[in-house]
């Protein structure tokens, strides 16, 4: 079918989808849905940048996503009162000195003559460096945790508007792509997948263990909002007239307006980033990333620079991701980092871009905002599934518990067959690249 | 004496655990090796395939100890795991027929299997929870520990007690019984010269006649055998989880990178250097320093490295380090 006719089909069919979740579920629902799927269509761009456009096998994108919830948690609260004057300084200097150390290995690998006297030296600079800096760092730490630990104990934010944490998600984001790419990228594309699964790994596990920053699993809750509270709303007598007037009750009414808010917002981001996603694909410098993913070795004799493009793309992208993180703990209002889960938030943003169409941006976008649907209404229905088929059996039967229980996990099997179905049949995906 | 203590505790905390978890590893990483250096590319539904075996073996054990069979003072699903290893085996076959197959055939990127293992991983993970949940399953009976702590101490006179678990011994003795398997049929037997002179150089061993069909199911079934087995020692020597064996996947492609991708001998080292290295960084070293010097110049600190939660960072940066200084690992493995 022709590309025209086909992409605002799906679009179409997509809006749909959402249209009659509202009526069957109700707008708050569908809204629900809808702003995640926003959320998740820019995490899709980020992938698909990476892998569509550069064929750069990256699974860490959880960590990225996480890194630009915690660029919300630091920009948003407010300063924990004393906690600078307590550590905040130690952290600063011990983080500055751990760098620094890790900066000297390097100097002195690539300065020094190759040699049993270098080895020793980069040993001894490390060794050295890590002890002075859990010297510095800790009390630090210990100070600040120590600050009324049942409320905060973490050192706090700057106390900005938290939209301004969603371009900082995406430098934080590009901070960490930066030294995992200048590390593992012009490896091997499985070592780049390993190399990224290992980070989102471990900046999760910073983010669980490392309470000064973001209070780790006892969560940070009650995060700045950009958009009013429901309660608010319902206590706004023009705002409560106008919904009455509109024949509607006013608390449904509370959430659907600040939930289309949110989506105003998002997809202000979403079309922004989709548009400049567009351009740099038509651009001189898009034909190059492709060029160079479809023939690495032909880009280079013509005189590019790949590992340096690879490492460019890899930051657009992930920085993206980041923002998307950033957007998504903004709307969730809390940092859980207990909940970040590679299945959901690495392997299904990777399902949406097989879906979707990789190297089509706009198969990325409906790939999120199909995908994430999906991966909603699965659930209940494959209850109703479950209920249907054991609904000849004996109530209450062991069996029929079991098929219940079991219709939790629809998703995963569905997800994982949806994908293989798709790489089987058209590998291209529903928008494929053009 | 001091220094007899400080081994004992060394042993006890590091040593043991640390052979135990290594082996596990070890086993993990030799399937995902195998599967490298025969279908050349790497399985990311490995560890799931971990979590499916043990599954099935959790479900004959049960079944067993409602039948009232059990295996004495060893762990009952010892005597389920052929049933799991045949059922996985199974999967992996039908796995390959239904999925791996086409794309093989029509000589797809490695990186396209690799995704496809992608979606394969989250079948297996929906099966896995399907048919066994979500929860904590402990499945280890039979006798808790070979030497207590208690007994330890009470026969040797020292302050300090080596306790070993019969799970940490029959992991490694399990481990040594299927690897030398292993080993015995790839250098000994016809069909597992094959296997290697096909990992080797594929054209050379289809042109000697050698059947690829063959070859590529005969690495699934071993890959089933090694991955059930693997998932059922650590499932009995800590408990089964099945996301924790999702959670595998990294400290086991560390150590198949370590040894060197496609190598067997590095899978085995790869897997005991990434379980030591977990083991003696994450480990709070002050009762051991304790013995070691003068009573004054007793630590006050921990001496914790890096706390627990942090293992994998631990993987990582040797996976870092080695691929940095030595990218077809310790071994040579296969460098793409």
């Amino acid at each position: 079918m022709n590309p025209a006719i086909r992409t605002p089909m799906l679009f179409g069919f997509v809006a749909v989808l959402m249209i009659g979740t509202g009526i069957v579920q109700g707008w708050n629902s569908a809204l629900l849905i809808l702003n995640m799927g926003l959320i998740s269509a820019i995490m899709a761009l980020g992938v698909n940048l990476q892998w569509g456009f550069a064929g750069l096998f990256n699974i860490g994108v959880m960590g990225f996503v996480a890194l630009g919830g915690l660029a919300a948690v630091l920009i948003s609260t407010p300063p924990t009162e004393g906690a600078w004057a307590a550590g905040g300084w130690n952290i600063v200097i011990g983080l500055l000195l751990g760098a620094a150390t890790v900066v000297g290995a390097i100097l002195a690998q690539s300065r020094m003559a190759a040699g049993r006297l270098r080895t020793l030296t980069t040993l001894g600079i490390l060794v050295a460096g890590f002890f002075v800096y859990r010297a510095v760092f800790d009390p630090g730490v210990d100070a600040i945790e120590a600050i009324n630990p049942s409320v905060s104990g973490n050192i706090g934010g700057l106390n900005l508007p938290v939209l301004l944490s969603w371009p900082v998600g995406g430098l934080l984001a590009a901070g960490a792509a930066w030294i995992i790419g200048k590390t593992a990228l012009g490896l091997r594309s499985d070592y780049l997948a390993i190399a990224t699964l290992g980070i989102a790994e471990i900046i999760i596990a910073v983010l669980k263990n490392e309470d000064w920053l973001s209070r780790g699993v006892k969560n940070v809750i009650g995060l700045d909002r950009p958009v009013p509270f429901e309660i608010e709303l319902q206590q706004d007598p023009t705002f409560v007239q106008r919904a009455v007037g509109l024949g509607l009750d006013p608390v449904t009414a509370s959430g659907i307006y600040t939930k289309l808010a949110y989506s105003a917002l998002f997809v202000v981001v979403l079309l922004i980033l989709l548009w400049m996603a567009q351009m740099a694909l038509k651009s001189p410098w898009g034909r190059m990333m492709r060029a160079i993913r479809d023939n690495e070795t032909a880009a280079r004799a013509m005189g590019k620079d790949v590992t340096a493009r690879h490492l460019q793309i890899f930051i657009l992208g992930s920085a993206i991701c980041g923002i998307a993180g950033a957007m998504m703990t903004t709307l969730d209002g809390q940092l859980t980092p207990g909940s970040y889960q590679p299945l959901r938030f690495t392997f299904l943003v990777w399902v949406m871009v097989i879906v979707g169409g990789s190297g089509n941006n706009f198969g990325a976008v409906l790939g999120g905002i199909l995908i994430w649907w999906l991966w909603v209404q699965v659930e209940p229905m494959g209850l109703a599934l479950m209920n249907l088929l054991s609904s000849g059996l004996e109530d209450g039967s062991a069996l029929q518990t079991r098929m219940i229980d079991a219709a939790a996990h629809m998703r995963l099997l569905t997800m994982g067959l949806l994908m293989l179905i798709v790489l089987r049949f058209s590998p291209r995906g529903l928008i494929p690249e053009r | 004496m001091d220094a007899i203590n400080a081994f004992v505790v060394l042993a006890n905390f590091v040593i043991v655990p640390g052979l135990a978890y290594g082996a596990q590893l070890a086993l993990g990483a030799l399937g995902v090796t195998l599967i490298y250096g025969i279908l050349r590319f790497s399985n990311f539904a490995h560890g799931d395939t971990m979590a499916f075996g043990t599954a099935i073996t959790i479900i004959g054990t049960n079944a067993l100890i409602a039948a009232g069979i059990t295996f004495g003072p060893l762990p009952t699903a010892l005597i389920a795991l052929p049933l799991g290893i045949a059922v996985t085996c199974l999967l992996l076959l039908g796995t390959d027929w239904a999925v791996y197959k086409f794309y093989r055939t029509k000589k797809a990127a490695p990186v396209i299997l690799v995704i496809v293992s992608m979606g394969v991983m989250f079948i297996m993970n929906g099966v896995v929870r399907f048919i066994i949940g979500v929860g904590d399953i402990n499945f280890a009976d039979g006798e808790r520990f070979v030497i207590t702590a208690r007994g330890f101490r009470e026969a040797t006179g020292l302050a300090e007690g080596l306790a070993i678990r019969t799970t940490q011994v029959i992991t490694v003795v399990v481990a040594l019984i299927a690897m030398a398997l292993l080993f015995w049929f790839l250098n000994k037997t016809r069909t597992g010269k094959s296997m290697r002179a096909f990992s080797d150089n594929e054209d050379l061993a289809l042109l000697s006649g050698i059947n690829p069909d063959w070859v590529v199911k005969v690495t699934w079934m071993i890959v089933a055998a090694l991955a059930t087995t693997a998932g059922v020692l650590y499932g009995l020597d800590k408990s089964f989880k099945a996301f924790t064996y999702f959670q595998l996947l990294l400290p086991i492609f560390a150590a198949a990178i370590v040894g060197g991708l496609g190598s067997p001998l590095g899978a085995i080292a790869g897997g005991f250097v990434i379980a030591f290295s977990e083991v003696t960084v994450t480990y709070a070293w002050r009762r051991v320093v304790a013995y070691l010097v003068p009573e004054d110049m007793a630590p006050e600190g921990l001496l914790q490295l890096m706390s627990t939660d942090y293992k994998f960072a631990v993987s990582f940066a040797i996976l870092i380090v080695v691929l940095l200084f030595k990218p077809t690992g310790l071994f040579k493995g296969k460098s793409v």
